[in-house]
């Protein structure tokens, strides 16, 4: 079958896709934990450790897609322009800063500045994720600009809704300890729960926002007709899965501190679920190539009036 | 200064595909990856409805955006702008598949050949296994314009110095030459006609015009 319209791209598949969801989620809890630790006083380890699996696994998926495995070291040479390049780089040096962290500890002024300096590098590497799909210039639901805002404010939901959900966990299952310690609303150990719980509705709220901004000016530019009906195809769960359940369940938590736990591992589940979900949509569904086009057609089909041939588009 | 560049006439295109055949030949590429192909348009709305055969490939951008998303410099750009892979640094990580807005590039995992099990002469003739999960696309025939330079010859002009699918277009739609060279065959004809490139407004700066009359 002969390739004219656009056409879904295969180059990238769930692999991809799962780098783009766990290195999301895992850089915006590893950002979520160091605010929480810098306003509680009290950094909780297993946040961090999360993060951190969560990010080496995302880079484990994207290895284990690519043709040349063994050439792994070739993704390092090219960081003058290359965002695929940076992306790769920053996920040591945070996993460094976050080690020499942990070695310091929290009681000297060198940890603290370490575990900034962590959180600096996961954002960076949040960005880097975005700016990786921005740059492909074949898939026009990639290279839309405001697919950045989007990918930060989702990384930035689902890290918050992470944190939430994990150390409602935690606080649920009697027998854990260590640095599963409290609940996020038990006060107590916890003090930066409602901290988070604050953050989370923020960036919930501005993650629907950054998806309406995304989808308008997709359809602005033109699109696709593929890419446009894959993500209008998710936008009611989103909305309603993704920002409306998990902000008023979060918000209830934050009121009904009785409850707190189960409102907030829910809201928070859901929060990470909507993140994920917008992710392998646009990284596997949305991802109509440019395919051809024709810009002149008045010698060709003088009737067309010199418009252009752009089959499926919007 | 030389800049190669490819010139496709659509009013002598007849979409025979003999430069696809020719491609496929020459390069040996595996089903699925045609380099130089020709895609059959249908453009206008009835009942003025015409045809028109597009031979495209890549297009060696002057700013290549496969270039700037590889990672592991493989994705190279020559003084005379001709836009090369190298199949050694290659990963294969297919992000600059993604990149092309033009389709022009291939990756295959493991060998097929056109009649199932086994590779007829020609295909093990010319099976390169370095081109095994690596990015792959139309060179411009780089070594066949390499070689004709260095013997003398002129690509574009001299047929052993000139990419294989410009060889062999039998309505010699297909024309390469020197754009820098005022006096190229390439240069009279877009100073003469009307011309257009794939997709300008990506800015890539595409090398493959297309002259309508």
């Amino acid at each position: 079958m002969e390739r004219i319209g656009p056409w879904l791209q295969r180059s990238w598949d769930r692999r991809a896709a799962g780098n783009f969801i766990a290195g999301g989620s895992g850089s915006g809890l590893a950002i979520v934990a160091a605010l929480d630790a810098f306003w509680s006083g009290d950094p909780k380890p297993a946040a961090f450790a999360v993060a951190a699996s969560l990010i080496a696994l995302g880079l484990l998926l994207v290895w284990f897609e690519i043709g040349r495995p063994w050439r792994f070291l070739h993704v390092f040479f090219h960081p003058q322009t290359s965002w695929m390049t940076r992306e790769a780089t920053l996920a040591p040096l945070f996993l460094l800063a976050l080690a020499a962290a942990a070695w310091s500890g929290p009681s000297t002024g060198s940890g603290w500045a370490l575990a900034a300096l962590a959180a600096f590098l996961a954002f960076a590497f949040l960005y880097s994720q975005a700016r990786i799909l921005r740059a492909a210039q074949g898939i026009p639901a990639w290279r839309e600009g405001a697919l950045v805002p989007l990918f930060l404010a989702t990384g930035f939901a689902e890290g918050a809704g992470l944190f939430l959900a994990l150390f409602a966990l935690s606080a649920a299952i009697p027998f854990t300890g260590g640095p599963f310690t409290g609940g996020p609303f038990a006060g107590g150990p916890f003090a930066g729960g409602p901290f988070v719980a604050g953050l989370a509705l923020a960036a919930i709220l501005a993650r629907e926002i950054a998806w309406r901004a995304y989808r308008r000016s997709l359809a602005h530019r033109g699109a696709p007709k593929g890419a446009l009906e894959a993500l209008k195809a998710i936008d009611l769960p989103v909305l309603f899965l993704g920002t409306l359940a998990p902000f008023f369940l979060i918000a209830a938590a934050l009121a009904f501190p009785r409850a707190a736990g189960l409102l907030a591992l829910a809201g928070g589940v859901l929060a990470v679920l909507a993140g994920w979900l917008i992710k392998a949509v646009v990284v596997t569904r949305a991802a109509f190539t440019q395919g051809f086009a024709l810009p002149h057609l008045s010698r060709l089909a003088p009737a067309a009036g010199g418009k252009s041939a752009r089959p499926g588009w919007s | 200064m030389t800049r190669w560049v490819m010139v496709a006439d659509l009013d002598r295109c007849v979409g025979c595909q003999t430069c696809t055949a020719a491609c496929k030949e020459a390069n040996g590429t595996p089903p699925g990856e045609q380099w130089r192909r020709v895609l059959d348009m249908e453009v206008g709305e009835y009942p003025d409805v015409r045809r028109a055969f597009v031979p495209v490939g890549c297009m060696h951008c002057d700013d290549p955006p496969c270039m700037a998303v590889c990672p592991s410099t493989a994705t190279r750009r020559r003084a005379d702008g001709i836009v090369t892979i190298d199949y050694d640094l290659c990963i294969g990580c297919g992000y600059c598949i993604l990149a092309c807005p033009y389709g022009a590039r291939y990756k295959s995992e493991h060998p097929r050949f056109a009649y199932g099990g086994g590779p007829t002469e020609a295909e093990r003739k010319r099976f390169d296994a370095r081109r095994l999960g690596v990015a792959t696309k139309c060179t411009f025939c780089v070594d066949r314009v390499d070689a004709g330079t260095e013997a003398g010859l002129t690509p574009g002009v001299d047929p052993e110095a000139s990419p294989v699918c410009v060889n062999s277009c039998i309505a010699a739609a297909l024309h390469f030459g020197d754009i820098d060279d005022p006096q190229s065959n390439v240069s009279a004809l877009l100073s003469g006609n009307r011309h257009f490139r794939m997709h300008e407004a990506l800015g890539t700066g595409p090398r493959l015009y297309y002259l309508w009359h």
